[in-house]
């Protein structure tokens, strides 16, 4: 059976994104082309800041889902690991099961996020 | 060229369960055949909207399908289905419009449909308009983001679940009138605050339903309009505009830089200003999406959507009367056929044929979202 996510995206299990030299802009996930710079953009690997703050979420089917702010400014969907949310709180990333693809299937991994304390 | 719906034809939106697929979009088609009096041999093109066939009732190359029953392949008339999730109908709609402008057709049809409530997990199938890497991955469905646009817009600038509950209580009033309408009966404000939680903070009634229905319309150009029909109303803009797929990808998560720029240059085209709108069909998937409309639109400043509501505003019989159809929450939302639906509501209202919901109008907007913003479509009517 083939996976439904692809398992392969490195960027999905530590929050590497990319960096524009040029703009100074940071994009997660990773991006091929600086949508600002286009073709002059010049974009690397970056390993983003494992802390952040939440600027929304949601509880839905009994997780919290929230738009996470990380420290550099870049912005990633993730469900948060705590008995409640708010808005403004500060939390950092975990390596955590996000899901599978039934009993026997694959296991899928992801990065999620816990408040600090 | 200058471009005219001359016909429109809409189905009941509902869960349609005694009709198929084929039934219901040549019952549209139908009626918008009528509506103008041509036989539909004189059409040079067909345009479906339709958002997932496929997923819905496992049935691709829907175009030619329509093609086929609506008698049309005997004539070999060109059919071609336009994707862009639930803009679909609004994007079959602009490629109808730019074959007619660009002087390449005379007359095409724009169609929208979709059976929605065969499938066994309609929600899932919704949800593949969004992210599926970056956001279905996490957890999160169209609810769900939509949510974490209304707690924002909660925080930021004070709108209160109130004051969503109220979009959804004016849709539902409105569509008391609308023989169309799936749900023809009016919900109070503490019905939607008692009805179940889908993604915090919306609830049930904060959602538009699932529904099927098909809809569709005949555009002309001036020349052909004027001499099939009385009332001709013209389009003096159809725009469309793209924005990042992913919600986290976007600066501002409360305000849809697409409607933003599709209605601009709309508004530029057709030479007016918002105010100058006398009526509007949005795309009130979730009733924060109506609030954002009112702020991107130019109705309202950003972050003042919700006091449009509060006032009563967009009533009908208000500055600005918002779906008068009932919108997507009331009327039903079919999907693909949405898009469309909005149109027919449209040229009812400009044509003075919209009954007890009439809004006295000159000119209309409609706005058609597809996902969380990433696609929208803006069209300008006038009589």
């Amino acid at each position: 059976m083939v996976p439904r996510f692809w398992r392969k995206i490195k960027y999905r299990y530590d929050v590497v994104g990319s960096y524009c030299e040029k703009c100074g802009s940071y994009y997660y996930p990773k991006r091929e082309l600086c949508p600002r710079c286009r073709r002059k953009g010049r974009l690397r690997d970056e390993k983003f800041p494992d802390e952040g703050t939440i600027l929304s979420y949601t509880v839905v089917n009994g997780r919290i889902i929230a738009m996470i702010e990380l420290n550099n400014g870049a912005r990633t969907l993730a469900e948060v690991c705590a008995e409640k949310a708010e808005i403004g709180m500060r939390v950092r990333k975990a390596f955590r099961r996000y899901g599978e693809d039934g009993d026997a299937g694959i296991i899928y991994y992801g990065t999620k996020f816990v408040p600090i304390c | 060229m200058r471009v005219a719906v001359i016909g429109v034809g809409c189905t009941e939106f509902g869960e349609l369960w005694e009709k198929s697929f084929r039934s219901i979009f040549l019952e549209a088609g139908i009626e918008a055949l009528m509506d103008c009096g041509i036989e539909g041999k004189e059409i040079g093109a067909i345009y479906v909207g339709n958002m997932s066939g496929g997923k819905f009732i496992d049935q691709e190359h829907i175009a030619a399908l329509i093609a086929d029953h609506a008698g049309l392949a005997e004539f070999g008339i060109p059919a071609v289905r336009v994707e862009n999730a639930d803009a679909s109908g609004g994007s079959a709609f602009r490629q109808a419009f730019m074959a007619v402008a660009s002087g390449m057709h005379d007359i095409v049809i724009a169609a929208g449909v979709e059976k929605v409530t065969d499938s066994v997990d309609p929600m899932g199938v919704l949800s593949t308009s969004v992210d599926q890497e970056w956001e279905r991955f996490v957890g999160a469905n169209l609810p769900a983001l939509y949510a974490i646009i209304a707690r924002r817009h909660m925080h930021e600038f004070g709108t209160t679940e109130e004051d969503l509950a109220r979009v959804a209580v004016k849709n539902h009033k409105n569509a008391v009138h609308n023989p169309k309408a799936q749900f023809r009966r009016e919900i109070r404000v503490e019905d939607v605050l008692s009805s179940e939680v889908v993604a915090d903070p919306l609830r049930v009634l904060d959602c538009a339903p699932l529904s099927d229905g098909a809809s569709a319309v005949i555009l002309a150009n001036e020349e052909i309009a004027r001499k099939l029909c009385d009332t001709p109303v013209f389009v003096e803009a159809c725009t469309q505009a793209s924005d990042y797929l992913a919600l986290q990808c976007r600066k501002d998560l409360l305000t849809m830089k697409a409607v933003v720029k599709a209605s601009k240059e709309a508004y530029r085209i057709a030479k007016l200003e918002p105010k100058q709108i006398d009526v509007a069909e949005v795309h009130d998937s979730f009733t924060i999406a109506e609030i954002l409309a009112y702020e991107d639109l130019g109705f309202a400043k950003k972050g003042e959507g919700a006091k449009l509501i509060r006032e009563g505003e967009t009533e009908i019989g208000g500055k600005i009367p918002v779906n008068p159809s009932g919108g997507l929450k009331a009327c039903g939302h079919a999907v693909g056929a949405t898009g469309i639906r909005q149109i027919v509501e449209l040229v009812l209202q400009l044509r003075g044929e919209a009954g007890k919901r009439q809004v006295d109008a000159e000119k209309a907007l409609a706005l058609n979202v597809g996902g969380t913003g990433a696609t929208a479509v803006v069209t300008i009517l006038s009589r």
